[in-house]
Protein backbone atom coordinates (compact mmCIF):
# COMPACT_ATOMS: atom_id res chain seq x y z
CA UNK A 1 0.00 0.00 0.00
CA UNK A 2 1.42 3.22 -0.95
CA UNK A 3 2.06 6.00 1.93
CA UNK A 4 -0.37 8.37 1.22
CA UNK A 5 -3.44 6.49 0.93
CA UNK A 6 -2.33 4.68 4.24
CA UNK A 7 -1.85 8.45 6.06
CA UNK A 8 -5.18 9.02 4.55
CA UNK A 9 -7.01 6.02 5.99
CA UNK A 10 -4.64 6.10 9.51
CA UNK A 11 -6.23 10.54 9.78
CA UNK A 12 -9.82 9.32 8.89
CA UNK A 13 -9.95 6.29 11.84
CA UNK A 14 -8.53 9.00 14.13
CA UNK A 15 -11.10 11.93 12.79
CA UNK A 16 -13.98 8.84 13.09
CA UNK A 17 -12.47 8.04 16.95
CA UNK A 18 -13.08 11.99 18.16
CA UNK A 19 -16.08 11.55 16.06
CA UNK A 20 -17.48 8.80 18.03
CA UNK A 21 -16.13 10.35 21.13
CA UNK A 22 -18.17 13.98 20.08
CA UNK A 23 -21.85 12.19 19.42
CA UNK A 24 -20.97 10.17 22.39
CA UNK A 25 -20.84 13.24 24.67
CA UNK A 26 -22.97 15.61 22.79
CA UNK A 27 -25.84 12.89 21.70
CA UNK A 28 -25.77 10.10 23.94
CA UNK A 29 -24.44 12.36 27.62
CA UNK A 30 -25.46 15.28 29.12
CA UNK A 31 -22.73 17.63 28.15
CA UNK A 32 -24.92 19.65 25.20
CA UNK A 33 -27.40 20.74 28.24
CA UNK A 34 -24.66 22.35 29.81
CA UNK A 35 -25.19 21.04 33.77
CA UNK A 36 -21.83 22.33 34.54
CA UNK A 37 -22.83 26.00 34.72
CA UNK A 38 -22.64 28.45 37.43
CA UNK A 39 -24.07 27.48 40.36
CA UNK A 40 -24.75 28.54 44.48
CA UNK A 41 -24.83 26.05 47.31
CA UNK A 42 -27.23 25.85 49.77
CA UNK A 43 -27.70 23.56 52.96
CA UNK A 44 -30.89 21.94 54.02
CA UNK A 45 -31.25 19.50 57.11
CA UNK A 46 -34.01 16.62 57.08
CA UNK A 47 -34.62 14.31 59.36
CA UNK A 48 -34.28 11.41 57.03
CA UNK A 49 -33.52 11.47 53.67
CA UNK A 50 -34.37 8.03 52.49
CA UNK A 51 -32.92 6.80 49.56
CA UNK A 52 -31.25 10.04 48.60
CA UNK A 53 -27.74 10.04 46.93
CA UNK A 54 -25.56 13.03 45.52
CA UNK A 55 -25.75 14.10 42.13
CA UNK A 56 -29.80 13.49 42.85
CA UNK A 57 -31.58 16.70 40.78
CA UNK A 58 -33.43 19.32 42.41
CA UNK A 59 -36.27 20.40 40.81
CA UNK A 60 -38.80 23.20 41.20
CA UNK A 61 -42.39 22.86 39.78
CA UNK A 62 -40.49 19.99 37.86
CA UNK A 63 -37.91 21.80 36.19
CA UNK A 64 -34.46 20.27 37.25
CA UNK A 65 -32.46 23.38 39.18
CA UNK A 66 -29.76 21.92 40.40
CA UNK A 67 -28.27 18.31 42.05
CA UNK A 68 -27.39 17.34 45.52
CA UNK A 69 -23.60 17.93 46.10
CA UNK A 70 -23.02 15.93 49.30
CA UNK A 71 -25.34 14.09 51.79
CA UNK A 72 -23.59 14.31 55.70
CA UNK A 73 -24.64 12.98 58.81
CA UNK A 74 -24.75 15.94 61.41
CA UNK A 75 -23.74 14.20 64.97
CA UNK A 76 -24.70 17.33 67.18
CA UNK A 77 -28.70 17.20 65.68
CA UNK A 78 -28.87 13.91 64.51
CA UNK A 79 -30.10 15.08 61.40
CA UNK A 80 -28.82 14.57 57.55
CA UNK A 81 -27.25 17.91 56.27
CA UNK A 82 -27.83 18.18 52.56
CA UNK A 83 -25.81 20.18 50.09
CA UNK A 84 -26.72 21.44 46.74
CA UNK A 85 -25.65 23.67 44.01
CA UNK A 86 -28.64 25.51 42.54
CA UNK A 87 -27.92 27.32 39.26
CA UNK A 88 -27.34 30.98 39.68
CA UNK A 89 -29.98 32.19 37.55
CA UNK A 90 -32.96 30.96 40.07
CA UNK A 91 -33.43 32.56 42.96
CA UNK A 92 -35.53 31.08 46.10
CA UNK A 93 -37.00 33.24 48.31
CA UNK A 94 -35.74 32.83 52.36
CA UNK A 95 -39.11 30.79 53.34
CA UNK A 96 -38.43 28.05 50.35
CA UNK A 97 -39.60 24.22 51.89
CA UNK A 98 -37.79 21.43 50.59
CA UNK A 99 -38.78 18.35 50.58
CA UNK A 100 -37.56 14.79 49.55
CA UNK A 101 -40.23 13.50 46.79
CA UNK A 102 -40.13 10.30 44.79
CA UNK A 103 -40.23 10.61 40.96
CA UNK A 104 -43.13 7.83 40.55
CA UNK A 105 -43.82 4.85 42.08
CA UNK A 106 -40.20 3.19 42.39
CA UNK A 107 -38.28 6.20 40.83
CA UNK A 108 -35.00 7.74 42.21
CA UNK A 109 -35.51 10.24 45.47
CA UNK A 110 -35.25 13.88 44.38
CA UNK A 111 -35.72 17.09 46.15
CA UNK A 112 -38.26 19.42 45.76
CA UNK A 113 -38.21 23.16 46.52
CA UNK A 114 -41.73 25.12 46.84
CA UNK A 115 -40.43 29.25 47.10
CA UNK A 116 -42.73 31.30 49.57
CA UNK A 117 -43.22 34.79 49.67
CA UNK A 118 -40.79 36.08 51.55
CA UNK A 119 -39.28 38.58 49.31
CA UNK A 120 -35.56 38.42 50.31
CA UNK A 121 -33.65 35.49 48.49
CA UNK A 122 -31.64 32.64 49.95
CA UNK A 123 -28.25 33.59 49.16
CA UNK A 124 -24.80 31.41 48.81
CA UNK A 125 -24.27 28.74 51.65
CA UNK A 126 -27.75 29.30 53.50
CA UNK A 127 -29.62 27.10 55.06
CA UNK A 128 -33.08 25.83 54.17
CA UNK A 129 -34.99 26.30 57.52
CA UNK A 130 -38.07 24.49 56.47
CA UNK A 131 -37.41 20.90 55.15
CA UNK A 132 -40.13 17.75 54.84
CA UNK A 133 -38.51 14.42 55.29
CA UNK A 134 -38.73 11.61 52.96
CA UNK A 135 -41.46 9.40 53.26
CA UNK A 136 -40.62 5.91 54.89
CA UNK A 137 -43.23 3.27 53.65
CA UNK A 138 -42.76 1.30 57.61
CA UNK A 139 -43.33 3.67 59.23
CA UNK A 140 -46.33 5.03 56.79
CA UNK A 141 -47.80 1.57 57.56
CA UNK A 142 -46.97 2.08 61.15
CA UNK A 143 -48.74 4.87 61.82
CA UNK A 144 -52.20 3.35 59.09
CA UNK A 145 -51.81 0.50 61.70
CA UNK A 146 -51.62 2.76 64.82
CA UNK A 147 -54.71 4.90 63.36
CA UNK A 148 -57.19 1.35 62.16
CA UNK A 149 -56.54 0.28 65.58
CA UNK A 150 -57.71 3.62 67.57
CA UNK A 151 -60.70 3.69 65.24
CA UNK A 152 -61.28 0.04 66.33
CA UNK A 153 -60.94 1.01 70.11
CA UNK A 154 -63.47 3.87 69.53
CA UNK A 155 -66.57 2.04 68.00
CA UNK A 156 -66.05 -0.77 71.11
CA UNK B 1 5.97 -41.96 46.50
CA UNK B 2 7.78 -39.79 48.58
CA UNK B 3 10.09 -39.22 46.01
CA UNK B 4 7.41 -38.50 43.61
CA UNK B 5 5.29 -36.09 46.31
CA UNK B 6 8.93 -33.94 46.13
CA UNK B 7 9.24 -33.65 42.91
CA UNK B 8 5.47 -32.51 42.43
CA UNK B 9 6.27 -30.34 45.51
CA UNK B 10 9.48 -29.03 43.44
CA UNK B 11 7.47 -28.69 40.34
CA UNK B 12 5.05 -26.03 41.62
CA UNK B 13 8.17 -24.12 43.32
CA UNK B 14 9.80 -24.55 40.14
CA UNK B 15 6.82 -22.49 37.88
CA UNK B 16 6.08 -20.08 40.23
CA UNK B 17 9.77 -19.41 40.35
CA UNK B 18 9.00 -18.86 36.21
CA UNK B 19 6.23 -16.78 36.18
CA UNK B 20 7.74 -14.30 38.53
CA UNK B 21 10.89 -14.19 36.96
CA UNK B 22 9.07 -13.67 33.86
CA UNK B 23 6.82 -10.84 35.16
CA UNK B 24 10.13 -9.45 36.32
CA UNK B 25 11.18 -9.39 32.69
CA UNK B 26 7.44 -8.16 31.69
CA UNK B 27 7.93 -5.33 33.77
CA UNK B 28 11.73 -4.54 32.72
CA UNK B 29 10.48 -4.61 29.08
CA UNK B 30 7.46 -2.59 29.49
CA UNK B 31 10.21 0.67 31.59
CA UNK B 32 12.42 -0.19 28.22
CA UNK B 33 9.43 0.25 25.79
CA UNK B 34 8.29 3.53 27.42
CA UNK B 35 12.34 4.79 27.84
CA UNK B 36 12.92 4.47 24.01
CA UNK B 37 9.32 5.55 22.90
CA UNK B 38 11.47 9.06 21.90
CA UNK B 39 12.00 7.43 18.26
CA UNK B 40 8.46 7.18 17.52
CA UNK B 41 8.00 10.97 18.63
CA UNK B 42 11.13 11.59 16.11
CA UNK B 43 9.66 9.60 13.63
CA UNK B 44 5.32 9.35 13.84
CA UNK B 45 5.55 7.95 10.46
CA UNK B 46 6.77 4.47 12.45
CA UNK B 47 2.90 4.69 14.70
CA UNK B 48 1.26 6.11 11.65
CA UNK B 49 2.17 2.56 9.97
CA UNK B 50 1.06 0.97 13.09
CA UNK B 51 -2.28 2.67 13.64
CA UNK B 52 -3.07 1.25 10.08
CA UNK B 53 -2.37 -2.05 10.91
CA UNK B 54 -4.02 -1.98 14.31
CA UNK B 55 -6.66 0.36 14.00
CA UNK B 56 -7.61 0.59 10.58
CA UNK B 57 -7.91 -2.56 10.12
CA UNK B 58 -9.94 -3.33 13.30
CA UNK B 59 -12.63 -0.88 11.98
CA UNK B 60 -14.85 -3.53 10.25
CA UNK B 61 -15.14 -5.96 13.10
CA UNK B 62 -15.79 -3.35 15.85
CA UNK B 63 -18.13 -1.34 13.96
CA UNK B 64 -20.09 -4.91 12.98
CA UNK B 65 -20.00 -6.13 16.16
CA UNK B 66 -21.28 -2.96 17.84
CA UNK B 67 -23.79 -2.58 15.68
CA UNK B 68 -24.98 -6.00 16.49
CA UNK B 69 -24.44 -5.67 20.09
CA UNK B 70 -26.61 -2.85 20.66
CA UNK B 71 -29.39 -4.70 18.38
CA UNK B 72 -29.16 -7.35 20.52
CA UNK B 73 -29.82 -5.23 23.58
CA UNK B 74 -32.30 -2.92 22.13
CA UNK B 75 -34.28 -6.64 21.74
CA UNK B 76 -33.47 -8.12 24.76
CA UNK B 77 -34.22 -5.05 26.82
CA UNK B 78 -37.39 -3.86 25.49
CA UNK B 79 -38.54 -7.24 26.19
CA UNK B 80 -37.73 -6.88 29.88
CA UNK B 81 -38.82 -3.34 30.16
CA UNK B 82 -42.01 -4.04 28.54
CA UNK B 83 -42.78 -6.52 31.70
CA UNK B 84 -42.78 -3.01 33.65
CA UNK B 85 -44.13 -0.66 31.59
CA UNK B 86 -41.13 1.25 31.07
CA UNK B 87 -39.97 0.65 27.48
CA UNK B 88 -39.15 4.61 27.45
CA UNK B 89 -36.16 3.18 29.42
CA UNK B 90 -34.89 1.48 26.68
CA UNK B 91 -32.68 4.59 25.51
CA UNK B 92 -30.49 4.43 29.31
CA UNK B 93 -30.05 0.87 29.38
CA UNK B 94 -28.54 0.37 25.84
CA UNK B 95 -26.38 3.80 26.46
CA UNK B 96 -25.53 3.18 29.82
CA UNK B 97 -25.01 -0.90 29.28
CA UNK B 98 -22.37 0.16 26.49
CA UNK B 99 -20.76 3.02 27.36
CA UNK B 100 -20.07 1.38 30.88
CA UNK B 101 -19.05 -1.61 30.67
CA UNK B 102 -19.74 -3.47 27.31
CA UNK B 103 -17.85 -0.68 24.85
CA UNK B 104 -14.80 -1.46 26.82
CA UNK B 105 -14.67 -4.83 27.54
CA UNK B 106 -16.07 -5.98 23.79
CA UNK B 107 -13.96 -3.75 22.30
CA UNK B 108 -11.14 -5.32 23.94
CA UNK B 109 -11.44 -8.65 23.67
CA UNK B 110 -12.02 -8.11 19.72
CA UNK B 111 -8.65 -6.04 19.78
CA UNK B 112 -6.75 -8.45 21.70
CA UNK B 113 -7.82 -11.69 19.05
CA UNK B 114 -7.42 -9.24 15.73
CA UNK B 115 -4.63 -7.22 16.63
CA UNK B 116 -3.07 -8.54 19.30
CA UNK B 117 -2.87 -11.82 18.03
CA UNK B 118 -1.46 -10.59 14.74
CA UNK B 119 1.20 -8.01 16.96
CA UNK B 120 2.65 -11.29 18.71
CA UNK B 121 2.73 -13.16 15.70
CA UNK B 122 4.69 -10.73 13.87
CA UNK B 123 7.88 -10.04 16.31
CA UNK B 124 7.76 -13.88 17.59
CA UNK B 125 8.69 -14.30 14.18
CA UNK B 126 11.02 -11.85 13.14
CA UNK B 127 12.72 -13.34 16.48
CA UNK B 128 12.53 -16.78 14.78
CA UNK B 129 14.11 -15.33 11.80
CA UNK B 130 16.55 -13.47 13.59
CA UNK B 131 15.31 -10.10 12.00
CA UNK B 132 15.63 -8.43 15.18
CA UNK B 133 19.41 -10.04 15.63
CA UNK B 134 20.25 -8.27 12.21
CA UNK B 135 18.65 -4.73 13.56
CA UNK B 136 20.65 -4.73 16.83
CA UNK B 137 23.77 -5.69 14.77
CA UNK B 138 23.15 -2.42 12.79
CA UNK B 139 23.09 -1.07 16.23
CA UNK B 140 19.57 -0.04 15.38
CA UNK B 141 17.54 -0.92 18.81
CA UNK B 142 14.95 -2.93 18.01
CA UNK B 143 12.73 -2.12 21.16
CA UNK B 144 12.84 1.74 19.82
CA UNK B 145 12.60 0.46 16.06
CA UNK B 146 10.14 -2.07 15.94
CA UNK B 147 7.94 -2.57 19.78
CA UNK B 148 7.78 1.09 21.19
CA UNK B 149 5.90 1.94 17.63
CA UNK B 150 3.30 -0.67 18.21
CA UNK B 151 2.75 0.01 21.34
CA UNK B 152 1.83 3.43 20.94
CA UNK B 153 -0.27 2.67 18.04
CA UNK B 154 -2.29 0.21 20.36
CA UNK B 155 -2.56 2.21 23.33
CA UNK B 156 -4.25 5.28 21.00
CA UNK B 157 -6.34 3.16 18.84
CA UNK B 158 -7.94 1.52 21.58
CA UNK B 159 -9.69 4.03 23.26
CA UNK B 160 -11.00 5.07 20.04
CA UNK B 161 -11.96 1.86 18.49
CA UNK B 162 -13.96 1.15 21.95
CA UNK B 163 -16.04 5.10 21.33
CA UNK B 164 -16.66 3.83 18.01
CA UNK B 165 -18.10 0.93 19.43
CA UNK B 166 -20.52 2.14 21.84
CA UNK B 167 -21.46 5.40 19.40
CA UNK B 168 -22.17 2.16 16.80
CA UNK B 169 -24.07 0.12 19.84
CA UNK B 170 -25.98 3.20 20.59
CA UNK B 171 -27.15 3.41 16.70
CA UNK B 172 -27.81 -0.29 16.72
CA UNK B 173 -29.87 -0.15 19.73
CA UNK B 174 -31.69 2.87 18.35
CA UNK B 175 -32.43 1.12 14.96
CA UNK B 176 -34.34 -1.81 16.78
CA UNK B 177 -35.89 0.26 19.93
CA UNK B 178 -37.20 3.20 17.69
CA UNK B 179 -37.57 1.91 13.87
CA UNK B 180 -38.36 -1.13 14.01
CA UNK B 181 -40.33 -1.75 17.64
CA UNK B 182 -41.68 1.45 17.49
CA UNK B 183 -40.06 2.99 21.49
CA UNK B 184 -40.85 7.18 21.31
CA UNK B 185 -38.20 8.78 20.17
CA UNK B 186 -37.99 11.74 22.12
CA UNK B 187 -38.32 9.66 25.63
CA UNK B 188 -35.04 7.25 24.03
CA UNK B 189 -33.04 10.12 23.43
CA UNK B 190 -34.06 12.65 26.45
CA UNK B 191 -33.83 9.88 28.85
CA UNK B 192 -30.48 8.99 27.39
CA UNK B 193 -29.12 12.06 27.83
CA UNK B 194 -30.68 12.55 31.55
CA UNK B 195 -29.20 9.49 32.45
CA UNK B 196 -25.49 9.30 31.41
CA UNK B 197 -23.45 11.76 32.64
CA UNK B 198 -20.53 13.03 31.26
CA UNK B 199 -17.58 12.69 33.86
CA UNK B 200 -18.93 9.52 35.38
CA UNK B 201 -19.72 7.23 32.23
CA UNK B 202 -17.87 8.47 29.08
CA UNK B 203 -14.86 9.57 30.62
CA UNK B 204 -14.82 6.49 32.92
CA UNK B 205 -15.63 4.26 29.92
CA UNK B 206 -11.81 6.10 27.64
CA UNK B 207 -10.08 5.46 31.09
CA UNK B 208 -11.17 2.18 31.08
CA UNK B 209 -10.11 1.37 27.12
CA UNK B 210 -7.15 2.90 27.22
CA UNK B 211 -6.34 0.79 30.26
CA UNK B 212 -7.36 -2.19 28.59
CA UNK B 213 -4.99 -0.91 25.57
CA UNK B 214 -1.75 -0.54 27.73
CA UNK B 215 -2.92 -4.23 29.26
CA UNK B 216 -3.11 -5.51 26.00
CA UNK B 217 -0.59 -4.16 23.42
CA UNK B 218 2.44 -5.09 26.63
CA UNK B 219 1.33 -8.18 26.57
CA UNK B 220 1.06 -9.34 22.97
CA UNK B 221 4.46 -7.24 22.55
CA UNK B 222 6.09 -9.39 25.37
CA UNK B 223 4.89 -12.35 24.48
CA UNK B 224 6.01 -12.11 20.87
CA UNK B 225 9.41 -10.77 22.13
CA UNK B 226 9.34 -13.63 24.87
CA UNK B 227 8.91 -16.08 22.26
CA UNK B 228 11.02 -18.89 21.55
CA UNK B 229 12.24 -18.94 18.03
CA UNK B 230 10.41 -22.00 16.98
CA UNK B 231 7.38 -22.40 15.07
CA UNK B 232 5.46 -23.88 17.63
CA UNK B 233 6.89 -21.26 19.82
CA UNK B 234 5.37 -18.71 18.01
CA UNK B 235 1.93 -20.57 18.11
CA UNK B 236 1.80 -20.95 21.98
CA UNK B 237 2.73 -17.27 22.29
CA UNK B 238 0.19 -15.95 20.19
CA UNK B 239 -2.51 -18.56 21.69
CA UNK B 240 -0.99 -16.90 25.45
CA UNK B 241 -1.72 -13.62 23.91
CA UNK B 242 -5.18 -14.05 23.34
CA UNK B 243 -5.72 -16.01 26.73
CA UNK B 244 -3.77 -14.10 28.77
CA UNK B 245 -4.76 -10.49 27.92
CA UNK B 246 -8.75 -11.30 27.71
CA UNK B 247 -8.22 -12.42 31.17
CA UNK B 248 -6.10 -9.42 32.17
CA UNK B 249 -9.19 -7.71 30.66
CA UNK B 250 -11.75 -9.38 32.57
CA UNK B 251 -9.74 -9.06 35.67
CA UNK B 252 -9.03 -5.25 34.98
CA UNK B 253 -12.57 -4.31 34.20
CA UNK B 254 -13.62 -5.67 37.96
CA UNK B 255 -11.07 -3.83 39.64
CA UNK B 256 -11.98 -0.64 37.37
CA UNK B 257 -15.73 -0.99 38.03
CA UNK B 258 -14.93 -1.63 41.65
CA UNK B 259 -12.96 2.03 41.76
CA UNK B 260 -15.62 3.92 39.53
CA UNK B 261 -18.85 2.95 40.20
CA UNK B 262 -18.88 2.04 43.83
CA UNK B 263 -23.00 2.94 44.11
CA UNK B 264 -22.42 6.14 46.65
Amino acid sequence: MERSTMDLWVGLFVVAGIGALLVLALKVGNMSSASVSDTYALTANFDNIGGLKPRAAVKSAGVVVGRVSEVKFDNEKFVARVSMNIDKSYKFPKDTTASILTSGLLGEQYIGLEGGGDTANLASGERIKHTQSAVVLEKLIGQFLYSKAAEGGDKK
Amino acid sequence: MLARTAASIRGIGSRSIDAVLRLGYAARFIARTLASSGTSVKRPRLVVRELYFTGVLSLIIILVSGLFVGMVLGLQGYQTLQTYGSESALGVLVALSLVRELGPVVSALLFASRAGSAMTAEIGLMKATEQLSAMEMMAVDPISRVVAPRFWAGVISMPLLAAMFSAMGVFGGYLVGVVLIGVDEGSFWSQMQSAVDFREDIVNGVIKSFVFGVAVTWIALFEGYDAPPTAEGVSGATTRTVVTSSLAILFLDFILTAFMFRGV
